[in-house]
C-alpha cells in the first residue's frame, strides 16, 4: 500500500510465563476497533484490563470505513473522535444510479447543531491504530501483542484464559472476559457457542483504489451499471485520496480469480473511465452473513461486535454497533465489579443490545434484498421501484442501497422508568442523549456534561443544595447540571446558548432528564423529586428487581 | 354489512364492493396498457402500477388485507 503502512507492534515476552496466574478485573480478547474500544472505556474508569491479540498490527485493508455519529460521540468520551474527524472525510450527499442514469440525489443533511457529523469515512486501519495509541496512554491498561487465546475455562467466581505466545504458553484469571475477537470468534467456538442467521449466496469484490481524482466526496452507488451489468457497485471516499470501490459478483463468481488485480483493473477502468490513473491497494473477496448469538452473556463471558454479531455491510451497521455494543457494557461491568450493582444487571447488556442487533439485522437483511434480489418478481419490483424513482419521490424512500445506522432506541429497556408526566421530544426514555449547543465551564456541547457516570439534567428551577448533596454523595453518583438557572453548590452549571436544548427535550422549568452513563435517557419528569431520581438509579443499575425479590 | 367499514371501529379496511364506475372501461384500459409488451416488460408495468397504487392506499392495514386476498387460492 502506498498511502498507509501498518505498525509492527512489539511482542514482549510476558512476565506470566512462569509463576502463579495474574488476576485482572477484565480480559478483553481482540484488538480490533470494538476490543480496544472496551479497553480504553475501562482503563479510563480507572479499572486494570489485558486486551490479547493473536496478531501484531492493525486491520489490513481499509474494511470498516464509516463512522457514525453516534460511534464519534462515544469515542468522543474515550478521547479519540477528535483525530478520526480530523483525519477523515465528511460526507452528506449520496447518488443512486440506474442502468446508463442517474434516478435522484439525497442529502444526509445533518441537523445543524450537533457537534459531529451524521458520518466521516476513516479506514479502519487508521482507527484502529488511533485507537491503540490512546490505550497507551493509560496505565491501567496492558496490551499483549502475538497473545492468543487458546482455552477458556469458567468458574463460578472467575475465568481461565489459557494464552499461546512465541515463548511458550501461561494462563492468566479474570472476573470478567470480553470476547472481541471477531467474525469467526476462536473464543465462541471453544466454549461450544454458535451465532445462527443467514448466508447470502452472492460475494462481493470490495477493493480500496488510490486516485487523484475530481469526484466528489459523496456515496455513488450503481444498480445494474452499463459497467457491470445486472450487479450492482458502490465507489465511496476514504482518506489520503484512497477510494472504496466494491463489486457485486454473484454467486457463482471464484474468489481467487476475481481477487487477482489483473481481473480487478478491468472492471475498474470499465467505471472509472480509460483516462483515471490509479493504483489497486488493497482487495478482498467476500460473502454477506447476517447472524447472531443467541445470548451476548454467557456466564463471565461477554460477547460483543462481530463476534456476537454479524450483519451485511450496507448500512455501516458492523462496527458501529460493536462501538455501541461496548457503551452499553462497560459502566455496567464497573457497577458489577464494585459491587453497587448486581450481576444480573449484565444480563440488560444482553437484553439491549440483542434487540440493537436484531434491528440492524433486519435493516441489513431488507437492504441486501433490495441489491440482489432473489428470483425475477423481486428483481421486477426492485426495478420497477428504480424507474419510478426518477419521477416520483415517493419511490426514492423505497430504494434501498443501505440504511445507514443509526443508534437503537431502547424503548423496552426494563432499565427504564416510564413516563408519568407528558412530552413531545423524541428523545426518549431508552433514547441516547441528543447533542445540542450550549455553553458552560468543560464545552460547548451537551455531551460534554453527560460523561460524568450518572446525569440529571435540571432545567428552570434549581435543585436544592441537600438533594445536590445527596445525589453527588450516593454510593452510585448522581452529577447534577443546572441549565439556565443558578447552580445549587455542587452541581454543573450550563446555558442554552442556541435555545436548541429546551426545544430538543420538550423542557419546561422545572423538566429533569436523567441519563446513564452510556448517555442513554432512563428516566424523566416535569418536576425535581429527589425520592424518585434515587429510585430511577435504582432500577436502571438492576437493583428494583433484588428488592423486589428479597421482598417476595 | 358493507366489508370496508367496520361500524364499531371505524378503521377502514379492503373495499371490495364495486367502486369502480365503469368497470367495462377500467379493465379494456388495463388491457390495452399491456399492447405490444413483452412478458418481462408487462411484469414491470404490473409492479410500478401496484407501487404506485400502493403508495396512493398509503394504508398498511388496507395493503395488507389486499395483499392476502390476492395471495388467496393462489398457492
Amino acid at each position: 500500500m502506498k498511502t498507509y503502512t501498518n505498525p509492527v507492534y512489539l511482542y514482549t515476552r510476558p512476565a506470566d510465563l512462569s509463576g502463579a496466574p495474574r488476576h485482572w478485573p477484565v480480559i478483553v480478547a481482540g484488538a480490533g476497533p470494538v476490543g480496544l474500544t472496551a479497553a480504553i472505556d475501562l482503563a479510563q474508569r480507572g479499572i486494570d484490563v489485558l486486551v490479547l491479540d493473536d496478531d501484531n498490527t492493525v486491520s489490513v485493508g481499509s474494511r470498516a470505513i464509516c463512522w457514525s455519529k453516534r460511534a464519534l460521540e462515544i469515542l468522543d468520551r474515550l478521547g479519540c473522535a477528535e483525530r478520526m474527524v480530523r483525519k477523515g472525510v465528511e460526507w452528506n450527499v449520496g447518488r443512486i444510479f440506474f442502468r446508463d442514469e442517474q434516478v435522484f440525489d439525497f442529502n444526509l443533511l445533518p441537523e445543524s447543531g450537533h457537534r459531529r457529523p451524521a458520518f466521516i469515512n476513516l479506514q479502519q486501519y487508521w482507527v484502529e491504530q488511533f485507537l491503540v495509541e490512546r490505550l497507551s496512554e493509560l496505565p491501567q491498561a496492558g496490551l499483549r501483542w502475538q497473545n492468543k487465546v487458546i482455552g477458556v475455562t469458567q468458574q463460578t467466581d472467575r475465568v481461565s484464559v489459557r494464552v499461546t505466545t512465541p515463548d511458550g504458553e501461561y494462563t492468566v484469571q479474570a472476573d470478567w472476559l470480553i470476547v472481541a475477537d471477531g467474525a469467526r470468534s476462536p473464543i465462541r467456538g471453544m466454549l461450544g457457542l454458535e451465532s445462527e442467521g443467514q448466508v447470502f449466496r452472492d460475494r462481493f469484490l470490495i477493493a480500496d483504489i488510490h486516485m487523484k481524482s475530481d469526484f466528489p466526496t459523496e456515496r455513488w452507488f450503481w444498480f445494474d451499471p452499463p459497467f457491470h451489468r445486472n450487479q450492482s457497485a458502490l465507489l465511496h471516499r476514504q482518506a489520503d485520496d484512497v477510494w472504496r470501490v466494491d463489486f457485486q459478483l454473484g454467486w457463482e463468481a471464484n474468489p481467487e480469480e476475481e481477487k487477482k488485480h489483473e481481473n480487478i483493473l478491468p472492471r475498474l477502468k470499465a467505471m472509472l473511465g480509460d483516462k483515471a490513473e490509479f493504483d489497486i491497494e488493497w482487495a478482498s473477496v467476500y460473502t454477506f452473513q447476517c447472524r447472531r448469538m443467541r445470548s451476548f452473556r454467557h456466564g463471565r463471558a461477554l460477547f460483543v461486535g462481530d463476534a456476537a454479531h454479524l450483519v451485511s455491510p450496507f448500512g455501516a451497521r458492523g462496527a458501529n454497533s460493536g462501538i455501541q455494543d461496548v457503551d452499553n457494557l462497560v459502566w455496567k461491568l464497573e457497577l458489577v465489579l464494585e459491587e453497587l450493582a448486581p450481576q444480573s444487571l449484565l444480563d440488560s447488556y444482553d437484553a439491549e443490545r440483542t434487540f440493537a442487533a436484531d434491528e440492524n439485522i433486519r435493516a441489513t437483511t431488507r437492504s441486501t434484498d433490495f441489491i440482489t434480489p432473489k428470483g425475477q418478481t423481486s428483481r421486477t419490483f426492485r426495478d420497477a421501484v428504480l424507474m419510478l424513482a426518477k419521477r416520483h419521490p415517493f419511490a426514492r424512500r423505497l430504494v434501498n442501497a443501505g440504511r445507514l445506522s443509526v443508534p437503537a432506541v431502547l424503548k423496552d429497556s426494563s432499565l427504564n422508568t416510564l413516563d408519568t408526566g407528558s412530552f413531545a421530544s423524541t428523545t426518549i426514555p431508552g433514547a441516547p442523549a441528543t447533542d445540542a449547543p450550549v455553553s458552560g465551564s468543560h464545552g460547548n456541547w451537551l455531551l460534554d456534561y453527560l460523561d460524568q457516570g450518572f446525569t440529571l439534567l435540571a432545567f428552570g428551577t434549581t435543585v436544592p443544595a441537600d438533594a445536590v448533596t445527596a445525589l453527588t454523595r450516593a454510593p452510585i453518583p448522581v452529577a447534577v447540571v443546572q441549565v439556565g438557572a443558578p447552580a445549587a453548590a455542587g452541581a454543573g452549571r450550563i446555558e442554552d446558548r442556541d435555545k436548541l436544548l429546551a426545544a430538543r427535550y420538550d423542557a419546561q422549568p422545572g423538566t429533569c432528564y436523567l441519563f446513564r452513563p452510556d448517555e442513554h435517557v432512563c428516566a424523566r419528569w416535569r418536576s425535581f423529586d429527589l425520592a424518585r431520581v434515587l429510585a430511577a438509579v435504582a432500577h436502571a443499575t438492576g437493583q428494583t428487581a433484588i428488592a423486589e425479590q428479597e421482598a417476595a | 354489512m358493507s366489508e370496508h367499514k367496520t361500524a364499531s371501529s371505524g378503521i377502514s379496511t379492503l373495499n371490495t364492493d364495486i367502486n369502480i364506475a365503469a368497470p367495462d372501461d377500467f379493465y379494456e384500459e388495463l388491457i390495452e396498457l399491456h399492447r405490444g409488451l413483452s412478458d418481462e416488460q408487462s411484469a414491470l408495468v404490473n409492479a410500478k402500477l401496484i407501487l404506485l397504487l400502493a403508495n396512493h392506499i398509503g394504508d398498511a392495514a388496507v395493503l395488507r388485507e389486499a395483499m392476502r386476498a390476492a395471495r388467496e387460492d393462489v398457492a
